[in-house]
């Protein structure tokens, strides 16, 4: 706190060249200068002559409508580009004991900083056979805050059988307190069943190139889904370490182990169907994009 | 003329924009009082355009597309002619597209018409800046997809182990965490670094030991002006202390330096007088220390100097959070800590209580201050910063220049008081790559800062980011209001240090309309731009 006068002082200095001025234009400056989160700076207005024409200088020397296509050129080059992301996010084999499997994940963008266009696709199956689950989700993506977006739109599943399943998506997505990575979408599905999922990740920089990436992904269902296997509640928990050597940003192999595991009615459901409930896996896949 | 030219440094060729076939373009040498003619044609398969950076000339010659003018469309060719009230050593630049970034810039200088004040035997030019193989556009891109993607020393795990071995790591646990804690970055100084930039001087890299020539005695005046599309650079000579006489084209009193900081677009004359004949190296090292440009100054060809390795890179305080005014921090500057405990133990306290809410509270801004998606601070207690010597060079053994420095030769021409205050925020958002004024970028349709014409006007600039932002106004110069009230530095380009304010008179006397943005070129084009308009467009006959 010592300090805290000298830096008041420090503040007012470039002021004191106004010193001579209105009591009370000065005085409002300075409660701003001290950081006082109340009274607003005194700021007037423009004088009047400020707003007389022309409306833009330049078209009493050019040509109005050839400045006019110029000026949209302008206003379109400081701020409204578009940009675009394609991210896979994990391209991976998992080991475990008995069969091989493989997975993807990922998701990719196009738009502006409000609005974008969100893809995102998921999936898994074992070697050389057709996928067991395949997801594609169109998203709008609507900024809501500078860390999150809104999130709705479409999501299918193309599923073995008979089974496919289309659903309505609304989530967020962003970057939490702490720089943990979120992603939390509820599902309502063709059928009137709903389901939702959570995603959390975060990057542990070890060394500039080697990144331990946690992850967890929690799935929950509304209610009991028989078609599909899955009970209310919490259906299913996966989590994974992934350690990955960024060569280059845009390209990192990693390895990794994974857990994950069916929960509470659903993986009654499973065990009685004699089908497989989860377990420990050894990872080794791709982090990229571009 | 403007065309694409091969350009080749590291033994790697790319594409460049060139005008006359040189990067950077060709010296141009005038005299203040004459009229200049200049004919530029466009030989790209894009617009063009030619921006004279720091000229005061009618605003129908500033070279805007969009805004001075239409552009110079390709095949055509756009006539500049102006009559040159002013001297010093100023530049040019494409103002189209990400142009510049491309080698589109080029040294202009301008003799007195009156005997210079500056005594000098012999003179160089210093043209810093920025080569990127990748094409600018993608650089913006990239920018877009990741805000941090250039950053290639970031603290680490391993990094806090080994912190009290290494200064760009040391940062402890607990401060990590507060950081972490608001999604804040203190390593975050450079939005594109050495990752993907080589750094030049007058168009070589480092390991051209390109090299200008001196007789002992001399006195020998540098112009330093940089051309750079996003790089602060730290310029000093070791061994050679050097004389800041002239800053942004107007001469200052002598200040004499062992360092200066060089934001994007300034310029600084500087007087050298080595007296052996031995060489020295001119080291021009980018902010965030991810590299360097060099020059050697020699007796003769062939000579070289040592070149000293880059300094650790500095850590970001919470005076560039804009908490300048609370606890004890305020100045403390890590990145050159050398002796110095690790202690910010003192600014933990008022940290501790900080989160993302209470870092962009809006009632710390004016009410015209749009708080949302693109502005993820606001400074809590901004601070006015001119008296530092900028970003990490606190603490470096030998006098570092500040803008406190800066007084101007000449009186200030116009002694009003201001009759009006405007305050403008400078806004941003690290993690979507958002800039803009008053958190509005200028694609959403902003309304122009408005001035009515020979209007006497205070501007206090508020710096809400963490990143330091250089800003330029066209076709005025800004006196600076750093405490030497009537002798006001003039300039046409302001570095605002991160969460810091800075205030500068300006009288409005220059009739048209004019860009005023960040000179850091992405930022610009990402949003960081705004048009100052001066009306009426001619003055009423008096008497």
């Amino acid at each position: 706190m010592k300090s805290l006068p000298l830096a008041l002082l420090f503040c007012l200095l470039p002021y004191a060249a106004l010193a001579h001025h209105t009591a009370e234009h000065s005085k409002s400056m300075m409660m701003g200068q001290m950081g006082d989160p109340s009274p607003t700076p005194y700021e007037a207005p423009p004088p009047p002559e400020a707003f007389s024409g022309p409306a833009h200088a330049a078209d009493i020397v050019f040509d109005p409508m050839t400045m006019a296509e110029a000026r949209e050129t302008l206003r379109r080059e400081q701020g409204a580009k578009n940009a675009y992301k394609i991210m896979v996010d994990r391209l991976e084999a998992r080991m475990k004991e008995g069969n091989d499997d493989y997975l993807w994940d990922g998701q990719g963008w196009y738009g502006g900083d409000l609005n974008k266009l969100w893809i995102k696709t998921e999936g898994e199956g074992e070697f050389g056979e057709d996928p067991d689950e395949a997801e594609l989700q169109a998203l709008w993506s609507r900024a809501i805050n500078p860390w999150f977006d809104f999130q709705a739109g479409a999501r299918h599943d193309f599923l073995p059988g008979d089974l496919d399943r289309s659903y309505l998506v609304v989530g967020i997505q962003g970057l939490a307190p702490y720089f943990f990575e979120l992603d939390a979408a509820a599902f309502l599905s063709d059928e009137g069943d709903l389901t939702a999922r959570f995603e959390g990740e975060y990057d542990q920089l070890l060394t500039q190139m080697l990144i331990l990436q946690p992850r967890i992904e929690l799935n929950f269902s509304a209610q009991d889904v028989l078609e599909i296997g899955l009970g209310s509640g919490l259906t299913s928990v996966e989590t994974g370490l992934r350690l990955r050597y960024e060569f280059h940003p845009e390209f990192a192999p990693y390895i990794g182990i994974g857990y994950e595991r069916l929960i509470g009615d659903t993986a009654d459901y499973a065990r009685a169907a004699n089908e497989d409930l989860g377990g420990w896996r050894a990872l080794a896949g791709l982090r990229a994009w571009f | 003329m403007i065309e694409n030219s091969p350009f080749t440094v590291g033994g790697r060729t790319g594409e460049a924009i060139t005008i006359n076939g040189t990067l950077p373009a060709p010296l141009l040498r005038m005299r203040e009082g004459d009229r200049i003619h200049l004919a530029v044609t466009n030989k790209l398969e894009e617009d063009t355009s030619i921006h004279w950076h720091g000229f005061l000339i009618p605003f129908d010659m500033d070279g805007v597309p969009g805004l001075s003018f239409p552009g110079i469309r390709p095949g055509q060719t756009f006539h500049y002619e102006f009559t040159l009230r002013q001297s010093g050593t100023f530049w040019y630049h494409s103002h189209s597209g990400l142009q510049e970034q491309a080698g589109h810039y080029g040294p202009v200088i301008i003799d007195p018409a009156t005997p210079d004040p500056v005594q000098y035997d012999r003179e160089h030019v210093m043209v810093l800046s920025d080569w990127a193989f990748m094409s600018p556009e993608r650089i913006f891109t990239q920018l877009k997809q990741e805000g941090g993607h250039f950053n290639r020393n970031n603290l680490t795990l391993f990094g806090l182990f080994n912190r009290d071995h290494n200064p760009a790591q040391d940062m402890s646990l607990e401060e990590r965490v507060m950081w972490k804690k608001m999604t804040m970055d203190p390593t975050d100084i450079s939005d594109v670094t050495g990752a993907i930039y080589t750094y030049l001087v007058n168009g070589h890299g480092p390991q051209e030991n390109w090299t200008v020539l001196f007789v002992p005695g001399e006195r020998v005046r540098l112009r330093f002006i940089n051309a750079s599309a996003m790089t602060v650079f730290n310029v000093r000579i070791p061994g050679l202390p050097m004389t800041v006489v002239n800053a942004d084209g107007e001469n200052v009193r002598p200040v004499t330096v062992g360092e200066f900081q060089v934001s994007v677009a300034e310029t600084y004359d500087v007087i050298v007088q080595p007296t052996h004949a031995n060489a020295y190296t001119v080291v021009a090292e980018a902010v965030d220390r991810s590299g360097m440009g060099r020059a050697t100054l020699a007796p003769r060809m062939g000579m070289a100097a040592a070149v000293p390795p880059l300094r650790p890179r500095p850590l970001l305080t919470m005076a560039d959070m804009g908490m300048g005014g609370m606890g004890s921090m305020g100045g403390m500057d890590h990145g050159s800590m050398g002796g110095m405990n690790h202690g910010s133990s003192s600014g933990m306290s008022s940290m501790s209580g900080m989160n993302r809410r209470k870092m962009r509270n809006p009632e710390n801004a004016p009410p015209d201050v749009k708080v949302g998606v693109g502005v993820d601070m606001i400074a809590p207690m901004p601070k006015d910063r001119t008296g530092e010597p900028g970003l990490g060079l606190k603490n470096v053994g030998h006098r570092v220049l500040t803008y406190r420095d800066l007084v101007s030769l000449k009186p200030n021409k116009d002694q009003r008081q201001p009759s009006r205050y405007v305050e403008i925020h400078l806004t941003g958002n690290m993690e979507r790559f958002m800039w803009s004024f008053d958190g509005q970028k200028f694609s959403s349709g902003v309304e122009p800062f408005r001035f009515a014409l020979d209007e006497r006007v205070r501007v206090t600039l508020v710096n809400d980011t963490m990143m330091q932002h250089p800003i330029h106004l066209h076709g005025h110069f800004m006196e600076l209001v750093n405490g030497h009230p009537g002798n006001y530095p003039l300039k046409h380009t302001l570095n605002i240090l991160p969460g810091s304010k800075l205030s500068f008179n300006l009288t409005a006397d220059n009739p048209g309309d004019w860009a005023f943005h960040c000179h850091l070129l992405y930022h610009m084009h990402a949003g960081m731009f705004n048009v100052v308009t001066v009306r009426p467009l001619t003055r009423r006959r008096r008497g």
